[in-house]
């Protein structure tokens, strides 16, 4: 039986453009729709007396500073904690081990770490951060988690961008008498800077976002965390409290709305500095 | 004088023997060809004198490579003054994806040089000897991508002069190249002659006997015949040498 015969090659390809250009549209579709609901619920009550002054009666009225001030600390230490971390294992893997055992060891450990959900990761948080090394509830204790559950995202999207780096530029730069270490600071890691900032602000963003992991770590603070050993309340974890404890739907969708406006500006800017940063580099 | 003495050299890449008893000399500020068929030895002879093959585990060497009096194989022997010595331009052009100027100015910079005047001097001598000069010399800061792929094999070469080398590796420098591009490094590439030894691979026999003066025929790891390129390619001496050039195999 002859496939052609039952849809003729033109009608199928037809079929197939039509297909392709609806999951196109839907993708945007539904993005637009949750972006919008979020925005158009939250953003009435977001002004700046919102963002700048405390929560008054646990979040019904004030503002979410404290909140935003939470959400940059833990993810500032998650960042600062999981892009080096990330970057060298990517390097080590990709530069100096041979793929031996103990690559394919990492490489299966990060598979490991970016599949477990996000409690399991706010459980462990709870017993080794808060409890074992008495960082208690703080938001160094909550970066550290969200650092962790960073971590992989970071390592992988470094180590397939680093992969991709042709060797012939390794090999000019050898070819004219750098080191090892030379050849990868100076020329690997310049060219690999795009997909690892990628990779990072994909870990970052997904730090800003969880709720579940600091849950049991961070505290629940409804005062601005000044040192790291304070306890703070991040954006969503604020967010979930104001909404499953019905105290203010309104004031979780403005959370809601800033929390989201935040996620936007970071993924936007950085696309937009990379594309330049790419565009130098590449001329094209 | 000669710059590059080789002595007995044996190259195995784990198992495989790739070179068979290498003697050959090389003599200074001339150009060498070296023709043979493909995955006869030619390149992996040229990553042995500038040590490029150290880098692969399996790399294996017996006998020396003598360069101005000393073995480059020596433990004492530096590797990254020896690279610095010993450019090496590759078939198909890499620059970095950096800047026109960036590309120049990285070997001296590896090297630990850093001061802006001595490095702008010494990128535009770089691109003048590598006949760019004209074509870049108001987009320095545009990346060298954007070059055309004849421009970039200029700037790869401008690359390794501003090492100041005494050796130019050259491995089928025009292979991924246009006529047009080829004539440009070819003119080039007598320009360089006075003052740099260039040994550089072709498998284009009207190549060889256009820029060199010097040819060794390789085959199956072993140099078949090594003569001045006129006397090789009018009277060779062995049947092998004259059926590869006369194109009856490779
Ligand atoms: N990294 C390597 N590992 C193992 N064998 C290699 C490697 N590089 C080259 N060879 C082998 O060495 C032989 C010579 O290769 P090469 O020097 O590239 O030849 P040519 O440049 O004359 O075409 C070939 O048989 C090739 O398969
Ligand atoms: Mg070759």
């Amino acid at each position: 039986m002859n496939i052609n015969k039952i849809i003729p090659p033109k009608i199928a390809q037809k079929i197939m453009n039509g297909l392709f250009i609806a999951s196109g549209l839907l993708t945007i579709l539904i993005l637009i729709l949750v972006l919008g609901y979020v925005l158009v619920k939250g953003l009435p009550v977001v002004n700046l007396e919102f963002l700048l002054a405390d929560p008054i009666d646990s979040g019904r009225a004030g503002g979410i500073f404290p909140m935003i001030i939470s959400s940059i600390y833990v993810t500032a230490i998650a960042g600062i904690i999981a892009t080096p971390l990330g970057i060298g294992a990517a390097i080590y893997i990709v530069e100096y081990a041979n793929a031996n055992r103990a690559v394919r060891l990492i490489r299966f450990g990060a598979e490991i770490l970016a599949s477990i959900p996000s409690i399991v990761y706010g459980l462990f948080g709870l017993a080794f951060f808060v409890v074992f090394l008495q960082f208690n509830w703080s938001v160094l204790s909550g970066g550290l988690i969200l650092a962790i559950m960073a971590l992989p995202t970071i390592f992988q999207v470094s180590e397939v961008t680093l992969s991709s780096i042709p060797s012939s530029y390794r090999e000019g730069s050898y070819g004219l008498g750098a080191s090892k270490w030379q050849t990868i600071y100076r020329v690997v890691v310049p060219a690999a800077i795009p997909g690892i900032v990628t990779g990072i602000i994909l870990g970052m963003t997904r730090a800003i976002s969880e709720a579940a992991a600091v849950m049991f770590s961070v505290g629940s603070a409804l005062q601005t965390p000044i040192s790291i050993f304070d306890p703070g309340r991040p954006l969503p974890l604020h967010l979930y409290t104001l909404a499953t404890e019905g105290i203010s739907l309104d004031n979780a969708y403005g959370t809601a709305a800033v929390l989201v406006i935040i996620v936007l500006v970071i993924t936007i800017g950085t696309n937009l500095i990379v594309d330049r940063y790419q565009r130098k580099m590449t001329g094209g | 004088m000669n710059r590059i003495e080789v002595k007995d050299l044996n190259v195995y890449f784990g198992d495989a023997h790739i070179l068979k008893n290498i003697n050959t000399e090389i003599p200074k500020n001339t150009v060498t060809a070296l023709i043979g068929p493909s995955g006869c030895g030619k390149s992996t002879f040229l990553r042995t004198i500038n040590r490029m093959n150290d880098l692969i585990p399996s790399f294996r060497k017996e006998g020396d490579i003598i360069l101005d009096e000393e073995d480059i194989y020596s433990p004492k022997y530096d590797v990254a003054s020896l690279r610095k010595k010993v450019g090496m331009v590759f078939q198909k052009p890499n620059p970095f994806p950096k800047s026109i100027f960036e590309n120049v100015a990285y070997g001296l910079k590896v090297h630990g040089i850093d001061d802006k005047d001595f490095l702008h001097q010494q990128v535009e001598e770089s691109l003048k000897a590598a006949a760019l000069w004209g074509e870049v010399e108001d987009k320095l800061d545009n990346s060298a991508m954007s070059l055309s792929g004849g421009q970039q094999q200029r700037l790869c070469i401008a690359r390794t002069i501003a090492n100041n080398p005494e050796v130019i590796l050259m491995d089928e420098p025009c292979s991924a190249l246009d006529p047009i591009s080829t004539t440009k490094i070819e003119d080039l590439i007598h320009k360089l002659k006075n003052d740099y030894t260039i040994i550089i691979v072709t498998h284009n026999m009207q190549q060889a006997t256009r820029v060199s003066k010097y040819t060794s025929f390789f085959l199956n790891g072993e140099i078949i015949e090594s003569n001045l390129t006129d006397k090789l390619f009018i009277e060779p001496k062995v049947k092998k040498t004259e059926e590869y050039i006369t194109g009856r195999f490779g």
